[in-house]
């Protein structure tokens, strides 16, 4: 198990949160946009995790229990916000959500 | 009794609170009057069970402190709420809960049918709490509490009947000249009071007192702090230049008129100026002001009286002379005859606003005297209440006025001089005049009201018995004060009663009695024969011949529409002081100072944030991936920042 080189899971973490980063910048589908932000609680866990398991720390797993209870709970209310948003607007484009603007 | 004084205090304002928050719903006259009248009657009948334990005791422990709670304490300062109860408060509160009880029950029976009935109950508790608080406070402070509260009730009750017309204005003009300059006065007051504690290093007036006898402090700053406390005097008990508003006062009911404008609370500056003697006493200079303001008001006052037609009106500038009176005898260091003056006259002006009170609601509210005549037969009971007050106030021997006003004149003779006698005395004559002159045209001669209209008709025994206890204490009020020249050393009761207070003022003035007995006796003699003859004239003129009277005003037409017209002081007041502040208030104040430089100052602010905003808020796009962008670069450029200064 100790074969593989801490870098390797801290690199794969990076690109993962990268992906995420660019797809919140580029996509315009808010589903899509939620899925990244998704992606970047991921590859934080997985850094977490990583961390926990090098220095033999178990607080930044018992952390990643944490962040995936928020990430689930935060999952559900931004999806029934989405819906609820596409229901009176018929869009989940999010160029066209911006009643804020002044 | 001595302890129980606070509740002379708490009574009538209980009584205020109950008629006040719930005297619209009792309704019934009878349960708010009572409450009204008792309050203030057990009040009296404590203060005369002080007053009884107080005359036991020794002459050297007669002056007790009743300390309830401290009220401020603040670095130095530090306020009791105490009240002192010596002779000089003792004589105070006897007379204001004394006559104030007898104007409540007047009260019950003139205010009857009125729909602000317990509202004027209320006002007249509120008042009776503050006048004895004034009166009963051990420091300054908590007189000056009385002296602004007895302010206020003024107000309220001048304005009582604020949806009548009052001469050319309305009732709440009135009411509002009087507290404007009854203000002026406070202020010199307060600035005395801020004096007397830079100087004194308290407020309390048993320390402020002894430190005055003991304290090097120079005679200009005794000046200075007399002459702030005779500015309020003079606000307070109308004198001049300050008297322009007692005689509108006379747009509140009658009761209120004998109460507050005549008996009591414009005898506050006086009470105030003979409880802080040792002050006055220190400085002869401003002992001098006073006497000379006090007399020109007395003889201004009672000249304008002479020609006045306004029942009330004559009342008015009567009292306002009176109070000239007081001063006159205070500023020549007569403190107790000012106080024995203050005594009688609440005893006979109070009758005198009573009985104007009983035949104005005789005569279905007209106050007009050349619209009576002959109404003695109408009203039995209130002319012979008022002859006795119109006796009392002339000087006639035996009755109170006479011993008081006696005992003034003889002690401006005695420390001023002939010219203040002489113009002392030709006031006394202007006053029995003036009096027999209303008498005359009230209660004698032909009848000038419309029969078909005015059916005069004598007052409800509620008003008749009130007047009937007045008279009889206007008679035997003066008693207690009787002339030294006739008694000896001590047999003046009054003023054994009150020397203690004066003992350190007296110490200092000591230039009293070098006359001889013979003088004294003179000078009666003459003020007596002075003061028949006003009377025997006034009557003649105005019962006999009447054309007497038109001949000489239309002989002296200018100087009687000077008197008619009050020497036009009103007039330029109103040009000197009141317009150019109106002017100055609406061009400068407002038009400019408000509109252009506080508005446009605001104004300006709200345009230039609006401008800036009109720009700054470009930068709200509503596209959420500029947001996410901004947030992203900014969170990068904080990790950079971070992992750099590691």
């Amino acid at each position: 198990m100790s074969t593989v080189p801490m870098e390797y899971y801290l690199v794969l973490s990076a690109f993962m949160f990268c992906v995420g980063v660019a797809g919140v910048l580029i996509r315009r589908n808010a589903i899509v946009v939620f899925m990244s932000i998704e992606l970047m609680l991921n590859s934080a866990n997985l850094t977490l995790v990583t961390f926990s398991s090098y220095l033999g720390n178990p607080i930044g797993q018992v952390f990643v229990f944490f962040v995936m209870t928020v990430a689930a709970a935060e999952a559900a209310v931004g999806l029934a916000i989405i819906i609820a948003i596409f229901r009176n607007k018929l869009t989940v484009n999010i160029d066209d959500i911006n009643i804020f603007k002044w | 009794m001595i302890n129980l004084i606070y509740l002379t205090v708490l009574l009538p304002l209980i009584g205020f609170l109950i008629n006040g928050l719930f005297g619209r719903k009792i309704k019934n006259e009878k349960i708010i009057g009572t409450i009204g009248a008792a309050s203030v009657g057990i009040s009296f009948l404590i203060v005369l069970g002080a007053f009884i334990q107080t005359v036991a005791l020794p002459v050297d422990q007669r002056s007790n402190t009743v300390e309830l709670f401290t009220w401020l304490s603040v670095g130095g300062l530090n306020v009791k709420f105490a009240y002192l109860v010596d002779q000089l408060s003792l004589t105070m509160a006897l007379i204001v809960t004394g006559v104030g009880f007898l104007i409540h029950v007047y009260s019950i029976g003139y205010m009857h049918g009125d729909k602000g009935f317990w509202r004027f109950f209320a006002y007249l508790n509120l008042f009776i709490f503050a006048m004895m608080n004034l009166i009963l406070g051990d420091n300054f402070v908590v007189l000056f509490l009385g002296w602004e509260g007895v302010g206020l009730c003024s107000y309220l009750l001048i304005g009582f009947w604020y949806d009548r017309n009052f001469e050319k204005g309305t009732t709440s003009q009135a009411a509002k000249k009087a507290f404007v300059v009854n203000r002026i006065g406070d202020f010199g007051f307060l600035l005395g009071m801020f004096l007397i504690y830079m100087t004194f290093d308290s407020l309390n007036f048993k320390e402020v007192l002894s430190k005055a006898t003991t304290f090097p402090v120079t005679e200009a700053t005794f000046g200075l702090i007399a002459i702030f406390l005779f500015i309020g005097a003079t606000g307070k008990s109308a004198q001049i230049p300050l008297f322009v508003w007692l005689p509108d006062a006379m747009a509140g009911p009658t009761p209120v008129s004998a109460l507050i404008h005549a008996a009591t609370m414009v005898t506050a500056g006086v009470y105030m100026v003979s409880r802080t003697s040792i002050i006055f006493a220190s400085a002869p200079a401003v002992m001098m002001v006073v006497a000379v303001v006090g007399l020109l008001t007395a003889i201004m006052a009672a000249s304008i009286g002479l020609v006045q037609n306004d029942i009330k009106k004559v009342l008015a500038y009567s009292t306002v002379s009176q109070l000239g009176y007081m001063f006159l005898a205070a500023g020549m260091g007569a403190f107790s005859a000012s106080i024995f003056h203050v005594m009688t006259h609440a005893f006979f002006k109070a009758l005198l606003f009573l009985g104007a009170g009983s035949v104005i609601h005789g005569m279905h509210d007209e106050q007009n005297i050349q619209k009576y005549g002959g109404l003695k037969k109408y009203m039995p009971k209130t002319y012979i209440t008022f002859f006795v007050a119109t006796l009392a106030i002339a000087g006639v021997p035996g009755l109170s006025g006479f011993f008081s006003k006696d005992e003034i004149l003889w002690s401006a003779y005695a420390n001023g001089g002939f010219i203040f006698w002489l113009v002392g005395m030709i006031t006394a004559m202007m006053t029995a005049f003036y009096m027999f002159r209303l008498l005359s045209l009230t209660f004698y001669g032909n009848e000038r009201f419309d029969h078909h209209h005015v059916h005069p008709h004598e007052s409800p025994a509620l008003m008749t018995i009130p007047l009937m206890i007045l008279a009889f204490l206007s008679i035997v009020g003066g008693y207690i004060g009787l002339p030294k020249v006739f008694v000896g050393e001590h047999g003046n009761l009054f003023e054994s009663w009150l020397e203690p207070i004066y003992e350190p003022a007296m110490h200092k003035l000591a230039h009293f009695g070098s006359h001889s007995h013979f003088e004294e006796i003179m000078l009666m003699a003459v003020s007596i024969a002075l003061a028949l003859s006003a009377i025997y004239f006034a009557i003649h003129v105005y019962n006999k011949k009447p054309q007497i009277a038109e001949n000489v005003s239309a002989k002296f037409k200018g100087f009687y529409n000077l008197l008619l017209n009050k020497y036009f002081i009103d007039e330029a007041y109103e040009a000197v002081v009141v317009q150019p502040i109106q002017k100055g208030s609406d061009k400068l104040l407002w038009k400019y100072a408000d509109v252009k430089i506080i508005d446009g100052a605001v104004n300006g602010l709200a345009n230039l944030i609006e401008k800036l905003s009109g720009v700054i808020r470009k930068i709200q796009t509503g596209a959420t991936h500029s947001y996410a962008v901004i947030m992203m670069v900014g969170i990068a450029a904080a990790l950079f920042w971070l992992i750099l200064s590691l």
